[in-house]
């Protein structure tokens, strides 16, 4: 039906350079525009004195940077000689391709050591001119995979979709849940038992495999796993935004600011979102760790990230039988875990520092 | 307490009805049937091979209401008004015929009923062994809180937490199954206590893996509970460290963790879809994911509302334990 090809329509969307290069810009606007709001809240600068003292927490944060840094390098697209762009990631690590795996720092391909000696000692130069395929080319920090491509900068381009994933999600869901939270939250009553009707319907789908079967009707695509997250994910956030309101629209600047006689659309977006967004912010940090998984899991599934996407699901996926191999092939899958690992324990982290500097008590 | 649980049935109704309404909206109104056909009989199927396909599965009536001015491709004249998708499916689920699989056309009712053993076998003994642990090391974390003990716990839940499920279980599978040979690697069988070989691992996994989250979560409740007023009480009394910590923290705090518990509850029965993927074994998460490797609709048609449902009864469980342990809840 035409509602699927929108979603196919998106997911090719969200392969093209130019769209991806516009969601990177709008992301660094949001990111500056809440930096730009948040330093003239009283409440964040406070937040933001405690968390300059936290260790873990600007470790986390430099560590991120890194991550960024190594997308935006696979973002930014420069135009080679045949009418073909390449990303400057691949520039700047130029490593040429082989033909098939090879181990880390390894001199000749997986498995063709023996015939590689066999061909050297028998002193044909025939043979020994056609052992010369066996040769690794280049040298591979982390090996290659089965295509011949070395892994660390596959690892490293698959940073670019995990970002934009969980950048996409993001917005998805932080609007919805911060959008439905404050309503909710605010005009109680018919709006309150709509809004928590749809989401506690939502909730009591068990979350895998609400976003199994959107994701087997929908079809591969990222967009496919940012729209099917973001609706699994606004239900926790917009039950946590409106309790908050729920506690905010009692307290007696929001009686002053109605009995001031300000529009109802002043008291939510003026007073109330601001004294919400570090439930926001907190959630934003600790729920990117959560869309990363998701999309190793989900890929894993095979309901994920399409076949060459550079992304860790897919490399987590294509070494399931590498570990089977004789000899192992390890390094995809280790690459892979450990460049997985490194974000989502630095976010996990970053997230528990905000919590921590927002809501000394609790933490 | 009757007619409060009669209540609290009630009050599902609609949520079971909203479960329908989405399922329905996903696979038929969003998705498309010849999507569903031609997963089955490959891309380049004839058109009427996908039509006989669709009436044999029935799914050519029209969506809503047999209308004759529905849908001219799925027109049925010679149906009452009421034999449409929608209404099938609203009462194929209300009595619990969930139908044959797209794949083979096997029974899918037959299909959960099977797997649920299995299932239970591997997720029962993890989320008690994983719950206890867990709730061990928080009130650890918590005696002993913003102490050094306290942080570095902090920071090795997080690493747990992220590390990908299927590091834990390849990593575990290789060291301890093929590696060491402790366990069988694979497979399943229930043959009574020998059944036991085959749990070993995948619990002890599955164990490991929900650990980080759950001690955090732990932990910030019982943190909630011990800034309470009665805990200052109960100190300025006298009352050891050790005896605020098990009788008051713990006790007031376990009001919480029925909540958790039962929310773990559709995890349960579903298993989780990894470990019974890797490890073999035939139960319900396996069936979800061998259906989506098969583009099996129906089936995972069929779990969403299997696992709503036993999502729904767990917070039904919920109720009636708050209402035991608190009366004032069955009045209001």
């Amino acid at each position: 039906m035409a509602d699927q090809s929108i979603i196919s329509k998106l997911n090719q969307c969200f392969e093209q350079p130019s769209v991806q290069n516009s969601i990177v810009v709008l992301g660094l606007v949001i990111i500056g525009s809440v930096i730009w709001l948040g330093s003239k809240n009283e409440q964040w600068r406070i937040a933001f004195r405690r968390f300059r003292h936290d260790r873990i927490g600007i470790f986390a944060g430099v560590v991120i940077s890194i991550y960024l840094l190594i997308g935006a390098l696979e973002v930014i697209r420069i135009p080679t000689k045949e009418g073909q762009s390449e990303s400057l990631l691949k520039l700047i690590i130029n490593i040429p391709q082989e033909r098939s795996y090879s181990a880390p720092f390894a001199k000749l391909q997986l498995g063709q050591e023996s015939e590689f000696a066999a061909a050297q000692s028998s002193g044909d130069p025939m043979k020994i001119q056609s052992a010369e395929r066996y040769r690794v080319v280049g040298t591979h920090i982390l090996g290659t995979n089965a295509l011949g491509n070395d892994t660390l900068v596959e690892t490293l381009r698959a940073c670019k979709t995990a970002l934009l994933l969980g950048g996409v999600t993001s917005v998805i869901y932080i609007v919805l849940g911060t959008l439905f939270g404050l309503a909710a939250g605010y005009f109680r009553r018919w709006v309150d038992d709509v809004i928590t009707y749809v989401y506690s319907t939502l909730a009591s789908i068990p979350q895998i495999l609400l976003l199994v079967a959107m994701l087997l009707v929908w079809g591969k695509g990222l967009f496919s796993i940012a729209l099917a997250l973001g609706i699994t994910m606004w239900v926790d956030l917009c039950r946590l935004i409106r309790g908050e309101t729920m506690r905010q629209a009692e307290r007696t600047y929001v009686i002053a600011a109605r009995a001031l006689g300000q529009s109802t659309w002043n008291i939510l977006i003026r007073h109330l979102l601001p004294n919400v967004m570090h439930l926001v912010l907190i959630k934003f940090v600790l729920g990117f760790s959560g869309i990363v998984l998701a999309e190793a899991i989900l890929s894993y599934l095979g309901v994920g990230s399409p076949i060459g996407t550079p992304s860790w699901g897919v490399m987590i996926d294509g070494a399931r039988n590498e570990f089977s191999r004789e000899p192992l092939v390890w390094w995809n899958l280790t690459a892979a875990t450990t460049a997985l690992f490194g974000l989502v324990l630095s976010l996990n982290l970053l997230g528990d520092a905000l919590r921590r500097a927002f809501d000394p008590k609790r933490s | 307490m009757i007619a409060y649980i009669f209540r609290r049935l009630l009050y599902a109704i609609p949520t079971v009805f909203g479960v329908m309404l989405i399922t329905f909206i996903l696979f038929f109104v969003w998705g498309s049937r010849e999507t569903m056909a031609k997963a089955q009989l490959g891309q380049r199927a004839r058109p009427t091979e996908v039509r006989n396909w669709l009436h044999e599965h029935g799914y050519d009536k029209p969506l809503i209401i047999n209308a004759a001015w529905a849908d001219s491709t799925y027109h049925h004249a010679e149906q009452p008004w009421w034999d449409s998708i929608f209404i099938q499916q609203i009462k194929n689920f209300t009595v619990f015929e969930l139908g044959e699989s797209d794949f083979n056309r096997e029974p899918i009712g037959e299909k959960i009923r099977s797997g649920m053993i299995p299932s239970l076998l591997i997720t029962a003994p993890a989320m008690f062994v994983g719950l206890f642990l867990a709730v061990a090391l928080a009130l650890v974390q918590v005696f002993y809180r913003a102490s050094a003990l306290d942080t570095g716990m902090t920071v090795a839940c997080a690493v747990l937490m992220s590390i990908v499920p299927m590091a834990y279980i390849i990593s575990a599978q290789n060291l301890m199954a093929v590696t060491l040979k402790w366990f069988p690697a694979f497979g399943f069988d229930l043959q009574g206590w020998g059944t036991i070989r085959f749990l070993m691992l995948p619990v002890t996994v599955m164990g490991v893996i929900y650990l980080g989250s759950d001690v955090r979560l732990y932990r910030s409740i019982f943190l909630e509970e011990i800034a309470q007023d009665y805990i200052r009480t109960a100190q300025a009394k006298g009352v050891n460290a050790r005896g605020v910590l098990f009788k008051h923290v713990l006790k007031n705090g376990a009001i919480s963790l029925i909540t958790l518990v039962v929310a773990h509850l559709p995890l349960l029965i579903m298993g989780s879809l990894l470990i019974e993927n890797f490890f073999g074994i035939p139960g319900l998460g396996g069936l979800v994911v061998n259906a989506l490797q098969k583009q099996d609709f129906a089936i995972v048609r069929a779990a969403v509302f299997i696992g709503s449902l036993l999502y729904l009864f767990g917070l039904l469980l919920t109720d009636i334990c708050y209402a035991v342990a608190d009366p004032r809840i069955r009045l209001s």
